[in-house]
């Protein structure tokens, strides 16, 4: 999701060919650590990263006398498993054992930890890159490890480094010498620098690829001790949740706590550039505190439109002429008044939360010494370690961030301005830093502080010739941008921005005229990245106005995407994969129907066949097929996993997602009125994976977008009407 | 006032507000964090804790009402069926971000204990107040169908 962006950031590009990899290391508390050895990049322009010297936690592998091995993963966790891919691909080239093996989240240095994938310039996870960015990375850094490893026992034991193997965390030789990591760490650390490692072979990979390896988190996460930035505990720490204004954009005009402090437990009650936060010793007396408490606010700035007049106006300007042209073949407005036939839909896309399970929070402590600690989902650490810096006051390389994995993330923890992190520093701050200050946001705050899944519409315009053929293509896309007024803003070319039109703008179908527009609106109602990001929208839009072309041409759905993509090999043997695993050219059991979908998206493609039955107008999802080509599948059952999981997740936004605005106020605020997919309507899903050595690309988002298109094209196949307005349950049982 | 708890097996005494919800006296007070705050208004399930036996949100119990019942949380939840959902979970990969899981786990143990051999109409009905955002209930209903057979054999 943060493809290309970061760039925008901060121009100034590091250095990212394998030059960019050299590994240094160094003797950590008589322990190796493997990391990079040369001097870490001058600082980002916004949030500028700490200098290498200041911050302790450097490097990749910490092999520490006991045995342990720590990575320390520059990509962070909130669920998609990027610890348990780098784990592997550590584990593959050190030779390790996996009871060795603990991850860390890793911050502060731009140079060792910068996402590849975005030019190296910040450390970021977004736009499913985690593997991209890491797959030489982290194996060079397991091989140099093993290497120095290797080079340790050949000189405490006198023999040629050819005549040891290190295997299964340990390393001997032919003459029955043996030790631990644990053992050579010390010495392995004084080993000069491996100056050209050999990587394996692909066709010596035990882990790579081995879909019997266990996430080596999965104990933690089902006994209760995997900690959560919801459980961090501190001497003396408060707890603090921030009363926000009811409508975006508006802000405090005055407050009374007299009421709040009376609340046994509360602290204090301060004001903050967000607004009012009730400080206490526990989450119960600060929820009561903030019921208390009196703020009034000054709306004069606030956006005070509701939804449905957003709505109405998005779709009388879709069909007014577009703003910016994202892509445009041949003559399409020439081709669409000589066709035969022309067949017009407009799409409707209604705002989305990310609702994940863990509501915001972060946690912020000065230290005597002056350093500051924040605590927290990083997603992009550069950036909310210069934000904390600012708002304290302290230099950047004074901060450390610890990156806590989260409960589910979906994008909303890649904030530009810092957001619940800014937050808890602020609240530390107003409290004069007398004590650590976790702020907890509420159900509520989540679902109702902004940063949606934007809403958007689509007007489409097919052209068929005479023949039936499809000869013109116009797509008008309408919604706010994503990244306009951000620092991200330099992501916008010739008025458009790319996160808008991805999926919609870059069809691979073969059709001569093509043009995808967009208009950018101007709204208050926070707006930012929502797993899949424009594909949420766009692989609906596309795939089921493509289905409504191909039903009126009277063609099978699948053969004729296979004949539009004759110039795409990769999509075609994606879509071909479902169709021949979901027996698409056999009949759907007695009362089942089927439908269709195939999307790229984060440099993936999926292909979606879905089976349904419907009754009383309603869908039952049985089962789902899905196709992926992610390039070299490096923890097939995680792929598995997130392909499964993002079916579900896809599923349930078009089935009954919907986030709505009344005079500016956001109505929903739970999950009895926001309603994700829950257990009794996940349909079995079966996940295919085609045979690659391309290196590795997406999954935690390419599972989203295209299930939602499939079920539309189902429901159609049964029948039933074309869904055009997002969620289905608008529409449905009737 | 201080209200005398049972959890996991350990009697202590709490001096909270009346109205303080179950949740935030095992996080805030006893310092179990292995129970999760995901709503605050049941709808969610991430602060499953076993009353008396029986699967309960915690988020909506108040601590008065919770005298004199025997609280179990994650950390204390213990037994071969517990032992043998856990285990479970581990070997199909069952979580993701794993922070719902807590409370699925509990449900699923509660409904173990009562049905031994779920079909998935009830697996629907016991589990579909637990919500999991990564959607990982296909490696759920599987996780609860592997128990059960294990516990059979």
């Amino acid at each position: 999701m943060l493809n290309k962006i970061i760039p925008a950031l901060n121009p100034g590009k590091i250095e990212t060919s394998r030059r960019g990899f050299l590994l240094g290391a160094s003797a950590v508390a008589g322990g190796l650590m493997v990391g990079m050895r040369s001097a870490p990049v001058s600082a980002a322009s916004s949030g500028a990263a700490a200098g290498e010297p200041a911050n302790p936690l450097t490097g990749y592998i910490h092999i520490a006398p006991d045995n342990s091995v720590t990575i320390l993963s520059s990509q962070f966790d909130m669920g998609q498993g990027p610890y348990h891919g780098l784990a592997t691909l550590v584990v593959e080239e050190l030779g390790a054992d996996w009871s060795q093996i603990d991850v860390k989240g890793a911050a502060g240095n731009t140079k060792l930890y910068g996402n590849i994938m975005w030019g190296g310039a910040v450390q970021g996870t977004g736009g499913s890159t985690s593997m991209a960015t890491s797959f030489d990375r982290y194996r060079q850094a397991g091989a140099a490890a093993r290497e120095m490893l290797i080079a340790a026992a050949a000189e405490t034991w006198g023999v040629a480094a050819s005549e040891i193997t290190i295997s299964g965390g340990k390393l001997t030789d032919t003459s029955g010498n043996s030790a631990t990591f644990g053992d050579m760490a010390a010495k392995a650390a004084t080993m000069p620098l491996p100056q050209d490692v050999k990587l394996k072979d692909a066709d010596e990979w035990t882990q790579i690829g081995n879909e019997k390896l266990r996430r080596f988190d999965s104990a933690a996460k089902t006994n209760g001790t995997h900690g959560f930035t919801i459980d961090v505990k501190l001497d003396g720490m408060l707890t603090a949740v921030v009363a926000h204004p009811p409508k975006f954009g508006a802000r405090v005009k005055s407050f009374d706590a007299t009421e709040a402090l009376k609340v046994r437990g509360v602290t204090d009650v301060v004001e903050i550039p967000r607004g009012v936060a009730v400080v206490g010793e526990h989450m119960w007396a600060v929820i009561k505190g903030r019921e208390a408490l009196m703020v009034e606010w000054d709306e004069a700035q606030a956006e005070t439109r509701g939804s449905a007049e957003i709505m109405a106006d998005y779709k009388a300007r879709a069909g007014d002429a577009q703003q910016a042209t994202a892509r445009t073949e041949g003559d399409t407005a020439a081709a669409l008044a000589a066709a035969a036939k022309v067949i017009e839909a407009t799409y409707e896309f209604p705002y989305l939360a990310h609702a994940a399970m863990e509501p915001l929070n972060a946690v912020a402590r000065k230290n005597a010494d002056g350093t500051l600690e924040v605590w927290g989902g990083h997603q992009i650490p550069d950036v909310y370690q210069g934000i904390s810096a600012k708002i304290a006051g302290v230099k950047p390389e004074q901060v450390t961030m610890h990156v806590m994995t989260t409960g589910g993330g979906f994008g909303r923890r890649a904030v530009a301005d810092g957001d619940v992190v800014a937050e808890a520093v602020s609240v530390a701050k107003a409290i004069d830093f007398k004590a650590p200050v976790k702020v907890q946001w509420t159900r509520e705050d989540d679902m109702r502080g902004g940063r949606y899944r934007p809403a958007y519409v689509h007007s489409f315009k097919a052209g068929l010739d005479k023949d039936n053929k499809l000869v013109a293509w116009h797509n008008h896309i309408v919604g706010q941008s994503i990244v306009a007024g951000t620092p991200f803003e330099g992501l916008i070319k010739d008025g458009v921005d790319s996160t808008s039109v991805e999926g919609a703008s870059n069809i691979p179908y073969g059709i001569q005229n093509i043009n995808v527009g967009l208009t950018t609106t101007d709204v208050k109602v926070p707006v930012l990245w929502w797993r899949a990001v424009g594909s949420t929208h766009t692989a609906y839009a596309v795939e089921s106005f493509l289905d409504e072309v191909i039903a009126e041409v009277g063609a099978d759905p699948y053969a004729y995407r296979m004949e539009l993509l004759k110039d795409h090999p990769r999509h075609a043997a994606v879509l071909k994969l479902a169709a021949d695993k979901a027996g698409w050219n056999t009949p759907a059991p007695e009362g089942r129907f089927r439908g269709l979908a195939v999307h790229e998206s984060f440099a993936s493609v999926v292909a979606h066949i879905a089976e349904i039955s419907m009754e009383n107008g309603t869908p039952t999802v049985h089962k789902v097929t899905v196709a992926v080509d992610c390039g070299i599948a490096v923890n097939p059952d995680t792929i598995k996993a997130q392909l499964e999981g993002g079916t579900g997740f896809g599923l349930g936004s078009i089935l009954a997602e919907e986030l709505t605005l009344v005079n500016g106020e956001v109505e929903q605020g739970n999950y009895d009125t926001y309603t994700p997919l829950r257990i009794d309507a996940m349909p079995q899903v079966d996940v295919h994976i085609v045979p690659s050595t391309n290196k590795p690309t997406g999954v935690g988002e390419p599972g989203v977008p295209s299930i939602g298109p499939a079920v539309a094209n189902a429901i159609a196949a049964a029948g039933g009407r074309r869904i055009r307005v997002l969620p289905m349950s608008k529409s449905m049982g009737t | 006032m201080a209200y005398n708890l049972n959890i996991n097996g350990e009697q202590k005494s709490f001096d909270v507000d009346e109205d303080m919800p179950l949740l935030w006296v095992i996080r805030d007070v006893a310092g179990l964090t292995g129970t999760k705050f995901g709503c605050g208004l049941a709808q969610c399930g991430a602060c499953t804790v076993h009353v008396d036996g029986v699967p309960t949100r915690s988020c909506q119990l108040q601590v008065s009402d919770a005298v004199g019942s025997t609280i179990t949380t994650i950390e204390g939840v213990t037994g071969k069926v517990a032992e043998t959902v856990q285990k479970v979970w581990a070997d199909l990969d069952v979580p993701q971000c794993g922070y719902c899981q807590s409370g699925q786990v509990m449900a699923a143990v509660a409904l173990l204990n009562e049905t031994p051999k779920p079909t998935d109409e009830d697996i629907n009905d016991a589990l579909s107040g637990n919500l999991c955002r990564c959607a990982t209930y296909q490696r759920i209903r599987a996780g609860i169908h592997e128990a059960a057979k294990r516990l059979e054999a």
